[in-house]
């Protein structure tokens, strides 16, 4: 019978099934400081080691400061967060990992960066972390979804996760995208017609000649947002340009695995007439330039849009929902999208921090000044190696030279557990996936955009139509 | 972990939908490196009207009076009713963890973000689906009734209310036996060793560029 990609991720990783419910292997477990001290305490408890220690790449990134590193350990203000970060040396110093990425390691950064880049993260692995946007990792053939603290111990203490297999929806999104429409506008308009609800209990494959002609950058960004519409897991098919993306990094398979293991990738794909439970479909060339007006990714329309107005709500619940956005958000309805000011700016996340996502953002920073109503444009690159790729093309540069701010990897203004954040009444650009009620600090007023987008609001203190420029 | 069979409880409602976990529980909070005392900075940005951090005494805080869960009535609630796409976002356990601190045992909702639905199972909570209509229907009996209960039955999958009208909802058979008696997944799956053992033989070498 012709199968799904995720039916052979999932088939292939089966080590027992009973009443409904597979074990699975999980391949690679990737692990940070907030969501594993509690899963290493448990095992110490139970006098439990971890089952295979080569499976675990680890980095601190959550908690991170993006300045003051000259001070070290001691520039970590907040005690709290030193000791979060201290705890997950000391942890991996006592149960082991393949790799870890330190606090201020060269190639330390965000988790879901850190991974592909060091060629942790292999198509047909199934990979797990205790953090949603693990979906990231689906770009390359992968099964990978985000799990609780408790499964984190699950899979440290037995290499395996309790699963239900999803339902499996295909997103088909054929054409060719135009002018500075990214990754990140795509997702964002999935995200708008399917809701973030649409995706629960579904895995996504994207699929259509749209996603094909994206590259890994472009492709992490889409997985990374399959989350934000519900769906624990999203990928995309193995090609040349994930084969092409892979070669030569740190932890790839050497030359004598090399041809066998590319051999095997190439099967990763959805057999031809293979049946999704879902499809939905979308035509690239009507994608234009994406902002979130609301607190939900869903709560999204086009630039050339404005704030939806109440009797476009679809219900009751929803309508409900809107009027507590306006409030929060301090928008009217009907307002254009291109006259909403701006007071802060952030480049980087998860979502899009790499270095494709600088060099975007830098080109239309280029040559130009950050607008005076602009408090502080922030440029945070996601790892360590995409800092320093970004510098020797002179990214650094460009953005301080227009009056961004250059900082060191990690987390930061995404979910702003470190000190970079929004006051309350703030509103910001972001390129983050999340522009929940107080998600960049409380009072703050988050509008997700592709980082071309939000380089030119940074530059016309307001949103503006990055494709029409 | 500890079982879950039945529950006569105090419903507090939410009406919201898509209540996401960093609502739940607010970042700043995540920083600890314990599993325990979540529960006072539940929901702390729509609970309390200042702002909240680690280690502050939070019963000199100014409680949000217009906060459903702040009113008396509600006050010992054990279920908690709100609307679709509960725990979206964050995959943080806290958010179970801060809930069930709080006091709530069981969540009545009309549907779940997957990763937040599993992590509930894992801390003793149950998390219920039942239809738009009849979570609609339950707003207005808790809205119209001072004190309003509801009675879980696991094993018999059913809510039941005051006038006795009964629910059904289901569950998966593997968590519903987790749930029942109390059971610790990583015991369980520490039965299947051999099959584990016998699985990464047999991966390894079909891939053995997994192993490096």
């Amino acid at each position: 019978m012709a199968k799904t990609l995720y039916d052979k991720l999932f088939d292939s990783h089966v080590v027992h099934e009973e009443n409904g419910a597979a074990l699975i292997y999980i391949d690679r477990h990737l692990v940070h400081e907030v969501t594993s001290p509690q899963a290493f305490e448990g095992l110490r408890l139970a006098n439990r080691k971890p089952w295979r220690v080569a499976s675990i790449v680890a980095t601190a990134d959550h908690n991170t400061p993006t300045n003051g590193w000259d001070k070290g350990l001691a520039g970590i203000a907040d005690p709290v967060a030193r000791l979060q970060i201290e705890t997950l040396t000391e942890n991996i110093a006592e149960f082991g990992a393949k790799a870890y990425f330190p606090f201020m390691d060269a190639r330390q950064g965000i988790v879901h960066v850190v991974g592909p880049e060091q060629g942790a993260t292999l198509p047909g692995m199934t990979v797990v972390c205790g953090d949603s946007h693990t979906s990231t990792h689906g770009a390359f053939g992968a099964l990978a979804h985000g799990i609780g603290t408790s499964e984190v111990e699950h899979v440290m203490a037995t290499q395996c996760l309790v699963q239900k297999k999803s339902k499996a929806m295909q997103v088909l999104v054929e054409g060719q995208l135009g002018p500075m429409v990214t990754a990140k506008d795509v997702a964002l308009a999935i995200i708008g017609k399917t809701g973030t609800a649409g995706g629960n209990g579904y895995a996504i494959e994207f699929a259509g000649s749209a996603i094909r002609g994206l590259s890994m950058e472009g492709r992490m960004t889409l997985c990374n947002m399959a989350i934000e519409a519900g769906a624990r897991a999203g990928m995309v098919a193995v090609d040349d340009t994930t084969i092409n993306y892979i070669k030569g990094r740190p932890y790839a398979p050497k030359a004598d695995q090399w041809d066998a293991a590319v051999a095997y990738w190439r099967t990763l794909q959805s057999d031809a007439g293979a049946q999704f439970d879902l499809v939905v479909r979308l035509q690239a060339e009507d994608i234009k330039p994406q902002v979130t007006w609301g607190t939900s990714p869903e709560m999204v329309v086009a630039i050339d849009g404005r704030v939806p107005s109440l009797d476009l709500a679809k219900n009751a619940v929803q309508k409900a929902d809107w009027e507590r956005a306006y409030a929060y958000m301090g928008l009217q309805p009907n307002t254009p999208i291109s006259e909403i000011r701006i007071d802060k700016v952030f480049i980087g996340s998860c979502t899009n921090s790499r270095i494709e996502d600088l060099r975007a953002a830098a080109a239309v920073a280029k040559g130009k000044r950050v607008a005076a109503n602009v408090k502080l444009a922030l440029v945070v690159p996601g790892s360590g190696l995409v800092k320093a790729q970004a510098e020797q093309e002179g990214l650094d540069k460009v953005f301080s030279e227009a009056g961004f701010e250059w900082r060191q990897p990690g987390c930061s203004m995404c979910l702003a557990m470190n000190a970079d954040r929004l006051e309350a009444g703030e509103r910001c650009a972001s390129t983050s996936n999340r522009n929940f009620e107080g998600r960049q600090g409380q009072g703050g007023r988050t509008h997700l955009v592709s980082p071309a987008m939000a380089a030119a609001a940074a530059i016309a203190g307001h949103f503006v139509d990055v494709s029409h420029q | 972990m500890q079982a879950f069979t039945q529950l006569n409880g105090l419903v507090a409602p939410l009406d919201r939908a898509n209540v996401d976990t960093d609502a739940i529980i607010p970042k700043q909070f995540l920083k600890s490196i314990k599993r325990s005392g979540f529960g006072v900075n539940a929901f702390d940005e729509w609970r309390y009207l200042d702002h909240g951090e680690p280690g502050m005494d939070n019963s000199k805080r100014q409680i949000n009076p217009d906060f459903v869960l702040n009113q008396a009535r509600y006050q010992g609630a054990s279920i908690l009713l709100t609307r679709e796409n509960f725990g979206c976002g964050s995959s943080r356990e806290h958010a179970p963890w801060a809930l069930e601190d709080f006091g709530f045992k069981v969540i009545i909702a009309s549907s779940y973000a997957d990763i937040f639905y599993n992590n509930c199972f894992k801390n003793g909570m149950l998390p219920i689906v039942l239809s738009a209509d009849i979570v609609d229907s339950l707003f207005k009996q808790v809205a119209a009734t001072p004190y309003y209960k509801l009675q879980v039955d696991l094993a018999a999958q059913t809510v039941s209310t005051p006038s006795g009208e009964s629910f059904s909802f289901s569950v998966d058979a593997f968590r519903k036996h987790c749930l029942l008696n109390g059971l610790d997944d990583i015991g369980l799956t520490m039965q299947h060793q051999d099959k584990i053992k016998a699985f990464e033989a047999r991966h390894q070498q079909a891939q053995p560029w997994l192993y490096n």
